[in-house]
């Protein structure tokens, strides 16, 4: 019981701290929160299958051998991000982060009904790769396969990206962009080339999001993405914006509070357990405004 | 003797005024010249006054972005839905209401004062921790707290309904009634701006670090105008569900958080006759769209938009406001009548 605990505590968490780094790689170099990247996710998920109203979805680039399946869908999570870079937030580069906000969530929004006007209002069912729900015997537990698949992509993902952004040079521009735009600029460091480059990563990871989401719950939804968004926000606030361990560290914790809650609220309680967590978020809050991993400088000096 | 600056108070004065009698010169044309169906659209952008001028009086006068206040016409709308309906549908609807309020028949008056009040108190709770966090940290938040507010509302059954809607709301709200709402935010709207804590906290919307080294305590009067703004936007709620009968907590949720932004940003987010002109524009370009959706003949031929076209254009127009004239129609400034015709000649004392 509490070993599988352990698993449905990481893997779940594993999924919002890669959700949570696509919203802080973003903020971190354009000081942008990225209000579209549910709707990232929910055009990853649909861009699996052919489009119709069917209620039964037929897999187009989702019946694709997986290897191949993989990399054209992060592909095609990038290449929308980019192209909202190029189209959408390339014009508003010098805009306030507010007027950067709002023009994300109408851009959600707009995604969201393209979504609706091309495959129908109703959920669809979606068989991905349903041989991953088989159950795993782990020490004393029985771990279905796709939750070891899960953990294992995400500590490869967190690594990778770690390594990219100390070891390279466009990792180290971004850091440097989220540190000081400005004197980054002065110093040599292409603005579009960093910026396009956080929206390709952040494109991709809201790809593997989707593609997680698809294969748990077998369902595409338009509004798939939305609470998983809501969940990343709230952890690069709690882990203080714009640090990006902190996006992670926090995420992993949400994961593992929302698992803990799962488990141990009383049943009549368990609807309301994202309520519960909200709360809890709001008590952290209350004790460090500035959220547990707040980098040095984030706030004003008077 | 009149100086300089009361010249301009008085100025100033005339904005709110002037902002009622053009809604209410639009009341009137409508009654006149529509059918019952333009005065249905009237109604509604006339509770979309009461509620984006409410929003406004805090994301206007704070430019902090909110994302919750539908969560406050939510509350409101259902505040006004437990004291008005009759016992017998609360006991079949929603049988898990207290007595006291299973059994409360209250005017519709009292009830949507009520659905204000409940949503002022509960954003002064929730504004004491939210409010806190830096402004795009405390915009994150209040999204937060709007998905908090929809997942108790679907899921607390036996005392919202859960994601069924709540039917047979008393339907007294028309033109007038929400003209007579639309007037009232308006005036407060106004009232609170130039009053000492709304200059303060615009004070700290265009610098909050100058503004603290001030002594403005940001934190206090942006709980203030929250809370007032909860206010109408609570009352906005309650009309919308007595205009049409029905309620269901979807109603409250992202898209109206998104029309609501939309007027907001259309119109200029910087002044409060900026969020009536986004209202009416917003209204006027989503029921020409809507009417294209529907298809019309143009020149013997008949045109129409694929369904669903009307969201995607509202969304994409409010994008190229936000690059094009980034501080939306009215750019800030307010309708008023001339300093020189309310000021008179300028009087020196000898």
């Amino acid at each position: 019981m509490s070993l599988q605990l352990v698993f449905d505590a990481l893997s779940l968490g594993g999924i919002y701290a890669i959700a949570a780094l696509g919203i802080a790689l973003i903020f971190g170099v354009m000081k942008l929160v990225n209000f579209a990247h549910g709707q990232f996710i929910a055009f990853a998920v649909f861009a699996l299958i052919v489009p119709s109203a069917n209620a039964v979805a037929t897999l187009g680039i989702g019946a694709l051998p997986a290897p191949l399946l993989i990399t054209l869908v992060l592909a095609i999570g990038a290449g929308l991000a980019v192209l909202a870079e190029r189209l959408v937030f390339r014009p508003l580069r010098d805009a306030s982060p507010v007027s950067l906000m709002v023009a994300s969530f109408a851009l959600g929004v707009m995604l969201q009904n393209l979504l609706l006007v091309t495959y129908g209002g109703r959920p669809k069912a979606v068989s991905l790769w349903a041989g991953l729900g088989a159950p795993v015997p782990v020490l004393t537990a029985q771990v279905p396969l796709l939750q070891l698949i899960v953990i294992g992509a995400v500590a490869a993902i967190l690594a990778g990206l770690a390594l990219m952004l100390k070891r390279t040079r466009i990792g180290l521009e971004m850091r440097a962009a989220a540190e000081d735009f400005g004197m980054a600029r002065l110093l040599g460091v292409k603005a579009n080339v960093v910026i396009s480059g956080a929206f390709a990563l952040s494109g991709a990871l809201a790809a593997v999001v989707a593609l997680v989401l698809v294969a748990q719950t077998g369902v595409a939804d338009v509004r798939m993405g939305g609470q998983i968004m809501l969940v990343a926000f709230i952890a690069t606030v709690v882990g203080g914006m714009g640090s990006l361990p902190g996006a992670v560290a926090a995420g992993l914790l949400i994961g593992a509070a929302s698992a803990l809650l799962q488990a141990f609220l009383p049943p009549e309680a368990r609807p309301f357990r994202d309520a519960f967590l909200y709360g809890l978020v709001i008590l952290v809050l209350l004790a460090r405004p500035q959220g547990l991993f707040a980098p040095a400088g984030a706030k004003p000096r008077v | 003797m009149t100086t300089q600056h009361q010249i301009r108070r008085r100025a100033a004065a005339t904005t709110p005024v002037l902002l009622i009698l053009v809604l209410l010169a639009f009341v009137l044309l409508v009654l006149t010249f529509g059918d019952r169906s333009t005065a249905r659209m009237a109604t509604d952008a006339l509770i979309s006054v009461t509620l984006v001028v409410g929003f406004w009086i805090f994301a206007g006068n704070s430019g902090v972005i909110s994302f919750g206040h539908a969560a406050f016409a939510c509350v409101g709308a259902y505040v006004s839905a437990w004291t008005t309906l009759r016992p017998a549908m609360k006991t079949m609807l929603l049988p898990g209401l207290p007595a006291w309020l299973a059994q409360a028949e209250w005017p519709v008056f009292a009830a949507a004062l009520a659905g204000g009040a409940v949503a002022a108190l509960l954003a002064l709770v929730t504004g004491a921790a939210i409010l806190r966090l830096s402004g795009i940290a405390a915009s994150i938040a209040t999204f937060a707290f709007l998905a908090m507010v929809n997942a108790i509302w679907s899921n607390w059954t036996p005392v919202t309904g859960g994601t069924s809607s709540v039917v047979g709301l008393a339907r007294y709200v028309g033109p007038w009634v929400a003209l007579g709402w639309a007037a009232a935010a308006i005036l407060v709207a106004a009232l609170y701006a130039h009053s000492a804590s709304g200059l303060a906290l615009r004070a700290t919307r265009e610098d909050e670090v100058a503004a603290a080294a001030s002594g403005i305590d940001t934190f206090r009067h942006r709980l203030l105008a929250y809370a007032l703004s909860a206010f109408f936007c609570g009352v906005g709620g309650a009309l919308m569900g007595h205009a049409i009968g029905v309620i269901n907590p979807d109603a409250y949720y992202l898209s109206l958080t998104f029309v609501m932004l939309a007027m907001l940003v259309t119109g200029g987010i910087g002044s409060l006759s900026g969020a009536v002109v986004g209202v009416v524009a917003v209204t006027l370009a989503g029921e020409a769209l809507l009417t294209l959706e529907h298809g019309v003949t143009l020149a013997g031929v008949p045109v129409s938009l694929p369904p669903g076209s009307q969201q995607i254009l509202i969304a994409l127009a409010m994008i190229l406001v936000l690059v094009f004239r980034p501080a939306g129609l009215l750019a800030g400034r307010e309708i008023a009548l001339p300093v020189r015709w309310v000021g008179g000649r300028r009087t020196d004392s000898n």
